[in-house]
């Protein structure tokens, strides 16, 4: 039987552990893919591409689909989304252009991310190369950090003829494309096929290289005509609490990390897991503690299912994969025997009154302590700012906000003009996402080539669909017939 | 990237695609935002007699659950006074010198009044003209349109007029409701017309509402005989296109087409040029998805041609033309049998049941073991010595490339039946046919 039409081996001690973590989701045949986009009903300026962060044309993208002009689909994504490939398989698309489908009313949504990633995969496979190096324009930018912010960005201006250097600590570009998205949502390759193709439009990676280590920010502002900063988030904070240097402790970014760069069974993971937070990222620790093998994990929480930052459908997924959930649950203490973690104290939680943010906040309960038996625990409770370079950057005028770079939102230009910043280090409110930083990215290129060439920003480059007018003749005058309004004769009455 | 601009005789137009002479050419405000669109080129809608209209003009045909697979329309020619569409044709041509702009012009069969009209337009500025002899509803009923269409001596005089004064190229466009569209384009070749276009729309009555037994479109509970377009109408658009395409005649007089009738995509353009089309014409496609469509038209055409290597259109216009044949010049020694791909298959079954039912009984369920696959179903086989070609259960089977139908060589003579019947005329004979069929080893199940 075609193996596009097989039932999807679902349950995941069915599968081997390579099978465990190919991508969730099974790439769409070409059957699927045409039959889905013909469904799309082409809306006029419609609201998924409104809901689109990058505001990618993708009633446009998924005609071509289609029309079976799958380059040209693949085009059309990438002329709005140089990071299309990875958006297509990690953007939220239940909270953004899924989830402003018109078909949500009476049918179900379009499968706009999974069309997205059919295009990439055929762009990718066919080898086509959109876009080239803009003719010189005899200036430079430094790029901090070649995350999705920084890759876009450096694309971005490479396109329009700058001369772009990206600067990565890590030994690979890509961010947490390649090092902090589980594998079975996107795999690392096709991270960094990614980042390759900003690579061939000109860029120079420089990877393996820190600021203020092996170059000072001086130097590249010095050297440059503009910097952009897009360094991330750091790793997992201290919960302050006893127990938490001991062996079997982790952080959670370094767990899904080593799921992207070593072989799946080299790997040390606990039988029994208690992950520590309920955002996104605990739910990938988790999921991936499950399909590595662990036969117990349990997420811990201070508050409820209400609060938890965590997307739903990553909560329902977590569920699906065998995962429980212990909310109201607060950890004190990690227990050991023998130097080696066997337990997480923990106390139980109520929830009190609202506080400054509206959430609840979370009352212990007076001795309501109890022990959940475990071998690892996973820290996943957020990330921290990398507060040394932030500071630093204060030296050139540059403000913060709550600790993240603060940027005008327009330009994403910091108070010094010739530096930007981008990505999850300036994301001081909404939710920080690849496809927000891929947009920080676009941003910051525009803002950089109107400031250093005086000019507007030329005609389809950074092409922004809801630029579009809803009546672009009526505006240039073509209305040359007058409409006078319609006189309705009122029905005659019987 | 491929050069898509188009020469239609004298008509430059930065591609082949152009608004049909219909509703979405009915002003200049329309016709302006399509080439900012994209569009290469637009027939104004028709300008001519005066007219009034009704409503509802529009009815349309779903097909489970698919939008307009099919639209007919009971609207007149452009119901604006002359003047306005004058000047909006001046105005348009101006603002946009390297479009195609293409008055559409019907009027009374009076020659005072054709050549005075083309006269008229003439000083617009615009590009050139097309005769509309097609329009099938209220115009036709008034001796315009499809009434000059369907009688070739009269498209040959009014032809013949309107070359007496016209100095831009004038585009002849012919209606489907003949019962050879032939004869009609020859009449227009006779009056030296500067190119042909084809189809207008088809006569229809789009259907019966069960409930109040009304006709759709429902014109104050009367409804009656519209012009059918749309993705439905395409196949015989392509037939009529390439009988006149590929007419002798025709082929002599040197002078282009432009084809039109269901094009709703870049690949509908690429099949129309293949038969002949150096412009296509657009109008149920932009009345359902509006003018933006044209981008994805451009851009598929553009990667198509590049991926083959094409340069400009006229690489391709009319390539698949030497391939229209008649019944009469096929190889009768043209074999196919109907392969399945069983690890392909899904075992809906739906070939036995068609062949089964409906064909020549050459597909068997068979209880074997055919593939890895555990299954209790049992599996349709092709009994190939039996089976005809027919190519019935490669059409229904809903899995692509899972029924392919294989050339094979089963000895039978490669000879046409006009050969034949000139070879050995004695098998129009039933005896005589079964004997040679025997000889030939010609198994009919």
């Amino acid at each position: 039987m075609a193996e596009h039409y097989k039932p999807v081996k679902y349950k995941a001690w069915e599968m081997n552990l390579e099978e465990r973590f190919q991508e969730v989701f099974p790439p769409l045949s070409e059957r699927e893919a045409v039959l889905e986009a013909n469904r799309c009903l082409y809306c006029y300026d419609a609201p998924c591409m409104v809901a689109c962060p990058t505001h990618i044309d993708i009633p446009t993208f998924i005609r071509k689909i289609s029309t079976g002009n799958v380059t040209g689909s693949a085009r059309t994504i990438m002329e709005a989304n140089l990071m299309g490939a990875s958006c297509a398989r990690v953007c939220p698309v239940q909270e953004l252009c899924e989830g402003a489908c018109v078909l949500e009313h009476d049918e179900k949504p379009i499968m706009i991310g999974r069309l997205q990633r059919y295009a990439m995969d055929y762009a990718d496979e066919k080898k086509i190369k959109f876009f080239n190096k803009g003719k010189s324009l005899g200036k430079k930018v430094a790029v901090v950090g070649a995350g999705p912010a920084g890759l876009t960005c450096a694309g971005e201006l490479a396109k329009m003829g700058f001369e772009v250097t990206c600067y990565e600590r890590k030994m690979w570009p890509g961010g947490l494309s390649t090092y902090g998205i589980v594998v079975f949502r996107e795999p690392v390759e096709v991270a960094r096929a990614e980042a390759k193709k900003i690579e061939d439009l000109g860029v120079t990676m420089k990877t393996g290289v820190t600021i203020g280590e092996d170059i000072q920010f001086d130097q590249l502002l010095k050297d440059n005509d503009a910097v952009f900063v897009s360094i991330g988030l750091g790793s997992v904070p201290n919960m302050d609490i006893p127990g938490e240097d001991l062996d079997g402790v982790v952080d959670g970014l370094e767990f899904i990390e080593e799921t992207k760069v070593k072989p799946l069974s080299d790997i040390k993971y606990g039988n029994r897991i208690c992950v520590i937070g309920a955002g996104n990222t605990a739910i990938d620790c988790a999921t991936i503690a499950r399909r590595l093998g662990s036969e117990r994990v349990t997420m811990i929480y201070r508050r409820s299912e209400a609060e938890m930052p965590a997307y739903h459908f990553e909560y329902q997924f977590a569920l699906g994969e065998g995962v429980s959930f212990s909310f109201l649950t607060q950890p004190v203490e990690v227990l050991s025997n023998n130097g080696k973690v066997d337990g997480l104290k923990c106390v139980r939680m109520d929830l009190g009154e609202p506080d400054e943010s509206g959430r609840r906040v979370a009352v212990p309960v007076p001795n309501s302590e109890f022990v959940v038996p475990c071998d690892m625990v996973i820290k996943a409770i957020g990330q921290l700012k990398h507060t040394p370079f932030i500071a630093k950057l204060g030296e050139y005028g540059i403000k913060t906000v709550k600790g993240y770079i603060a940027v005008d939102g327009k330009t994403n230009r910091t108070a010094h003009e010739k530096i930007f910043a981008g990505g999850d280090c300036i994301r001081s409110k909404g939710e920080a996402s690849t496809v927000m930083a891929t947009q920080d990215g676009k941003i910051a290129a525009r803002a950089i080539y109107e400031q250093l060439t005086g000019n507007r920003i030329p005609e389809g480059t950074l092409k922004k669909s809801t630029d579009m007018t809803i009546e672009p003749a009526m505006e240039k005058g073509y209305a040359l017939h007058e409409h006078k309004p319609r006189v309705h004769a009122t029905a005659p009455t019987k | 990237m491929a050069d898509l601009s188009i020469n239609f005789n004298g008509i430059k137009s930065p591609n082949p695609f152009w608004l049909a002479s219909a509703p979405p050419s009915n002003s200049g405000y329309q016709v302006q935002k399509a080439f900012e669109a994209g569009w290469g080129g637009a027939v104004w809608k028709t300008v001519g007699a005066p007219v009034m209209n009704v409503c509802n003009r529009y009815g349309t045909i779903d097909y489970k659950g698919r939008k307009i697979i099919g639209l007919n329309n009971v609207e007149l020619i452009s119901d604006r006074p002359l003047d306005v569409n004058l000047k909006e044709m001046r105005e348009t041509k101006k603002n946009f010198p390297d479009h195609a702009v293409i008055a559409s012009v019907m009027v009374e069969s009076k020659k005072e009044a054709w050549q005075e009209i083309i006269k008229r337009i003439e000083d617009t500025g615009v590009d050139g003209f097309e005769l509309n002899f097609g329009c099938p509803h209220g115009m036709s009923e008034r001796g315009m349109g499809s009434a000059m269409g369907q009688v070739p001596e009269y498209t040959c005089m009014v032809t013949e007029w309107v070359m007496e004064v016209a100095t831009k190229p004038v585009i002849v466009k012919l209606t489907p409701n003949v019962t050879d569209i032939v004869h009609p384009a020859r009449a227009a070749v006779k009056a030296n017309a500067s190119a042909i276009s084809l189809i207008n729309t088809i006569n229809s009555i789009m259907g019966v509402d069960l409930d109040t037994f009304e006709i759709r479109p429902n014109v104050g509970g009367k409804g009656g005989h519209g012009g059918y377009a749309g993705p439905a109408v395409k196949p015989i658009a392509l037939h009529l296109l390439s009988s006149v395409a590929s007419d002798e005649e025709v082929r002599k007089a040197g002078i282009p087409i432009s084809g039109m009738g269901g094009v709703e995509t870049w690949q509908d353009a690429v099949e129309f040029m293949l038969l002949g089309s150096t412009s296509v014409q657009v109008c149920t496609a932009v009345m359902h998805f509006g003018f933006r469509v044209v981008e994805d038209m451009i851009d598929g055409m553009s990667n198509w041609m590049d991926e083959r290597g094409f340069k400009t259109c006229t690489d391709f216009i009319g390539a698949s033309l030497p391939r229209i044949s008649s019944f009469g010049d096929f190889d009768l020694g043209f074999q196919s049998v109907a392969r399945i791909d069983h690890n392909k298959c899904i075992q809906c079954n739906l070939c036995f049941i068609a062949c089964n039912d409906t064909a020549h009984q050459c597909i068997d369920l068979k209880d074997m073991k055919l593939t890895d696959e555990v299954t209790e179903r049992l599996w349709p086989v092709v009994r190939e010595e039996d089976c005809v070609g027919c190519a019935l259960c490669a059409s229904v089977c809903p899995v692509d490339d899972c029924i392919t139908m294989t050339e094979i060589d089963t000895g039978r003579p490669h000879i046409t039946w006009n050969q034949l019947i000139k070879e050995k005329p004695e098998v129009l004979q039933w005896d005589k046919m079964v004997e040679y069929r025997e000889k030939n080893h010609i198994h009919i199940h």
